[in-house]
Order: C-alpha cells, then structure tokens, then sequence
C-alpha cells in the first residue's frame, strides 16, 4: 500500500542568461528561481494495482519516483509505503522495492550478466534456494539462458533491458518502479517486457508503477494513470473512463479523385474540423456528440468521387495529447 | 565482509577482462613510482644526507608513505572517482540498495591496477629493512605497521572527505589533489626537512605527519617518547570530521536530488 498524501518539493536552480559575460557575472552573484517540482501530491496505491504515470518531461515523474524510493527527502508532506517512510527508514524500505532506470544499467559492464546477478543476491542477502529457483524462473519467463552468460556491454540493448527487469526482481520487491522500462526497444522486445511485466503482476502481485511516454505501455498494462503536469496531481483515474470520455472524437480521412474539389474547400457544419489536407486526400476531425458517423460521412463525401475512406477512433497517444491540451502543460 | 569479497571478485574478473591493459598498467604504475625514486637516489649521490637522514632512512620514509597511498587507492578508490559516480546517477542506484552507502561506493571501484605501487613499496621495504639501522624488534615491526594502516586510512578520510564535498560541488575538485597526492610527494622525505610551518599543518591539519614523521622518529631511534611511537592512533581521529561532511553531504545530497 502506497500512501503519498500533500507531497511538496522545491528546488532551486540557478538561472542565467547567454553569454560570456553572463557567465563571469553568474560566477559572483547567482540568480536563482524556484521550481516546484512537487506541489501537493496524493495518491494512494492499492497492493497488487498497476499504474501508468505519465506527464511530459520535466513535470515531476522522477521526483515522486524518487521520493518513493527513498532517493529524494520531500519538504513537507507525508509519504507511507508498506508502513515505511522511505526517506527515513530507507535500508528497510528499499529491501521492499525494485527500482530499474530505462536509461540507466545496474549491471556491471564487464563481466557475464550472472556475475552481476550473484552480486545483486549478496547484496540483497536472498537465500541460496530461493535465488536459484528465482532465477530459473525469470531466465525461462525472459529467455535469458545464453544471455547470462555474456558480458553486460555486449548485449543489444533489448537483452540488456530484460537483464535489468531480472536484476530488480532478484530480491522478489514487492512494489516495482518501472521509469520508461522500453525506451529505444525494438518492436519485439518491448512486447517481451511487457508481457513479463504483465505476469508478474498477475502471479507474484506485484504493484506495479510505470512512467513511460510510451502511450502502448500504457493501453498494454495498466488499468489506471495518474496524469501529472508541472508538479500536480491532474488527473487519477481508470483508463478506460477517460478514453470513453474522451472518444467522442472520430477522425475520418477522404481520398479522392484528383483534380475535383477537395471536401476541404466546402464551409463545415460545427462539430467538424478539418486536420489535414493534401492533393487528393483530406482528414477531419468530427465529434460524434454534435454528428452521428454516417451523417458526416454524407457530409464530406456529397458530390466527391471517393476512392477511399477510414473512419478511427483516437488512440492513446491522442488522448494524451489531448490531456495535455486540456490541461495546457 | 563476505559481501566485501564478493565486490573484489567482480571487479578482479572485470580488470581481467582486458589483460593487456591490466598489465600495462601495473607496470606503468610501477615505472612512475620508480622514477620518482630514482630522483630521490640522485639527490644523495650528491648530498649524503638531507636534514640528518640518510639515504636508506629517506626510502624508508618514502616506501611507508607509498605504500599507505597504494593500499588506500587501491581499496578506496571508489571516493576518488566519485563525482561521476554522481554525475551519471550510479549513486542514485546506491541508495536504493539496503546496504550503507559508504560500505557500497568502497565496493563500486577496485583498482588492481594500483597494485604496482605497493609492488613497489614492497621492493623498497626489501632494499631498505635490513639497510636502515633499524633494530626490528616486536615493538618496531609493530610501529611499522601501524604507521602504514593508520597511513592508508588518512588517505581513505581525505578521500571520504573530497566525496563529501562533492555532493555540494557535483563536481571534482582539484584542489583536493594538494592534500592526497600532494601528501604523497611530502612523504618522500621525512617532513622536518619542509620547516616548522609546514609540519605543524601537517599535524593538525592534515595529519600525515602523526603517521608519517614522529612515529618513524621513533623507529630510528632518534626519539624514545612512547606518545610518538603511538602517534599513528591519534590520525585516526581524522577520520571523524571526513566522515561528518561525508553526512552532511549526503544528507544535502538527498534533499536537492541533483
């Protein structure tokens, strides 16, 4: 159980302009301003939940992954996991956690990814059985067999991310920060991650946090996001309330014989938008609670030799942006 | 401890991963220390004695002094390349892992390599032991040691404290480098030889002199106080002011997160 209630954080951060002269004058005197990079955070996280945390860079993500593992002391505001505050009984709490950095490696560079992985057993003190059969497991679950055995630098960076999932689940965390686990994954390793993440989920009941910008991650795994933006809370909800909210947007795009008039030159009813046009196709934006789907399909396609057509709904990524928009961060 | 030779191990299997390296390195190391004594030799082909020391007595002091050095770089180097420790987060990586944070960056960097230093301690101890007019009994053998272990923790404080002040300059500093390595350059001589000024800072300041100069005094026996031969214990009183900036820094660390 994760309890995060009125979290506060300010940083200061010296700021000065361009230039060499500016930069001698910064030397001596130092403006400085403040960023509140956490202003009233709370939230609570149930055991076993998987959640997305998503808001664009700079809006707080790490700073709250940070407090939560212990890393970072807030200003003020409470934070309990597991009856642990972390910044305070840190040792105890982070045996509890696993924590793996997308854009970082816990693993040693040069030695066989076993090596590491032995290391990461002594340090955690994970008993001598458990850690065999856990790491037969994962090793199954990841395919990680040839892998274990090859030096951490020579691994793509899809096995080395698979690496770095195993490694924070050696000492079986209860509670697991993901910070954008698929950054630079190819297609198929990130299916890979996600599912494992999924069934660890499912089968261990691990909770789950996940910061991402990739919105796939999002719809793939988590059932609920907390969407923050310059250090607030904006929204916590289930994913699919807010896309149902949101889905009222269709997105119908129109190809055409080139050479007749485009749809996009005619006057549009409210309630359609036109997105994009180019010579022979044009995409519009319609909402579904002024005008039915058909209806404006009649609408755009009167008087037009179509050749094609597609109607869409708003993906993810979409309605993030969307968010984004809404909440202007 | 175990865990302690689970980090040697690692880093032991890592520096083996590139052999040729290794080893040019160990013997680069051990050239360059080589060189510096050599100009040592020099000087008393000229000058018999330097302030009432001889030769041998000088390479006594010298090899105690590299020796701390080497065993403190050697283990402690992790204190030492610290600021990028920071720089790229690994140190982020530390505090989510149950153990103390000091007892980890030890772990994090191993040097073997810093093994042909004390290699070369060693050859001087050979050559200069049994050439110094020492009379090793239990109690000077035991100074001896003493003044080495004492030696190679000073260096651990200022390293420690070179760490510390990171956390609020997140970055290295070079003016740390007067004190370690600077140290080590003084060492080569017994410290009497830089003047009164200089030997009162480097007894209350930076205490190389407690491990280094009046327990070696004792050794030649040039002294018979039982509060210098004893002087090695009081360097470790260093230790404490390092590790409370070590504290502070991390507790500063922690709470602007940079």
């Amino acid at each position: 159980m994760i309890e995060l209630s009125h979290l506060h954080k300010t940083f200061r951060v010296a700021r000065r302009n361009a230039g060499m002269g500016e930069a001698v004058r910064a030397l001596f005197r130092r403006e400085y301003t403040e960023i509140h990079a956490l202003d009233d955070i709370s939230f609570r996280i149930g055991d076993g939940e998987m959640v997305g945390y998503i808001g664009p860079n700079g809006a707080g993500k790490s700073s709250t992954i940070k407090v939560m593992s212990g890393i970072l002391t807030p200003d003020s505001g409470s934070c309990v996991i597991d009856g642990c505050v972390p910044w305070r009984d840190r040792r105890a709490h982070v045996a509890n956690i696993g924590v793996v950095f997308g854009q970082r490696s816990q693993l040693w560079w040069d030695v066989p990814v076993i090596d590491s992985f032995d290391l990461i057993r002594d340090i955690y003190r994970v008993e001598a059985h458990q850690y065999r059969a856990d790491l037969d497991e994962l090793c199954d679950l990841l395919e990680l067999g040839e892998i274990l055995r090859t030096p951490t630098r020579q691994l793509s960076l899809g096995q080395r991310m698979r690496c770095e999932i195993a490694a924070s689940l050696i000492h079986r965390p209860r509670i697991l920060f993901l910070d954008e686990p698929t950054i630079g994954l190819d297609a198929v390793s990130k299916l890979a991650v996600r599912d494992f993440i999924r069934r660890i989920n499912r089968e261990r009941g691990t909770t789950v946090i996940l910061t991402t910008h990739d919105m796939q991650d999002i719809e793939a795994l988590t059932e609920r996001i907390i969407l923050i933006g310059r250090g607030k809370i904006l929204l916590d909800g289930a994913l699919d309330a807010l896309k149902a909210k949101h889905s009222a947007l269709r997105r119908i795009a129109v190809c055409f014989a080139p050479g007749t008039t485009s749809p996009a030159a005619r006057p549009l009813p409210q309630g359609i938008a036109l997105l994009s046009a180019d010579e022979g196709r044009a995409e519009f934006g319609v909402d579904t609670a002024l005008h039915s789907v058909s209806s404006a399909i009649e609408c755009l396609t009167r008087d037009i030799d179509v050749r094609d057509l597609s109607v869409t709904g708003q993906s993810t990524d979409e309605l993030v942006i969307s968010l984004y928009e809404e909440f202007r961060i | 401890m175990k865990l302690y030779l689970r980090y040697l191990a690692i880093h032991f299997k890592s520096q083996m991963q590139y052999k040729t390296s290794f080893f040019l390195t160990l013997i680069g190391q051990f050239l360059t220390a080589f060189s510096t004594f050599l100009g040592i030799w020099v000087m008393f082909t000229r000058f018999n004695t330097v302030k009432g020391f001889t030769y041998t007595e000088v390479s006594l002091c010298y090899a105690v002094v590299l020796m701390a050095f080497s065993l403190a770089e050697t283990f402690f180097r992790g204190f030492d390349t610290f600021p990028r420790m920071i720089g790229n987060g690994e140190f982020d990586r530390i505090l989510v892992r149950p153990r103390s944070p000091v007892f980890q960056v030890l772990g994090s960097k191993i040097d073997f390599t810093r093994l042909g230093r004390l290699l070369h301690a060693a050859v001087i101890f050979a050559w200069a032991i049994p050439r110094s007019g020492v009379n090793w009994n239990a109690a000077n053998i035991a100074t001896l040691c003493g003044m080495i272990l004492a030696g190679s923790l000073v260096f651990a404080g200022l390293f420690l404290l070179y760490a510390g002040i990171c956390f609020f300059t997140l970055d290295g500093l070079e003016v740390m480098n007067i004190f370690t390595d600077g140290s080590r350059e003084f060492g080569r001589y017994p410290l009497s030889v830089y003047g009164d000024a200089v030997l009162r800072f480097l007894t209350f300041v930076v205490p190389i002199a407690l491990f280094l100069y009046y327990p070696f005094l004792t050794l030649l026996g040039k002294s018979d106080s039982l509060l210098w031969r004893i002087c090695p214990l009081f360097a470790l009183l260093f230790l404490v002011p390092c590790y409370l900036v070590w504290r502070v820094g991390l507790l500063h660390y922690r709470s602007t997160g940079s």
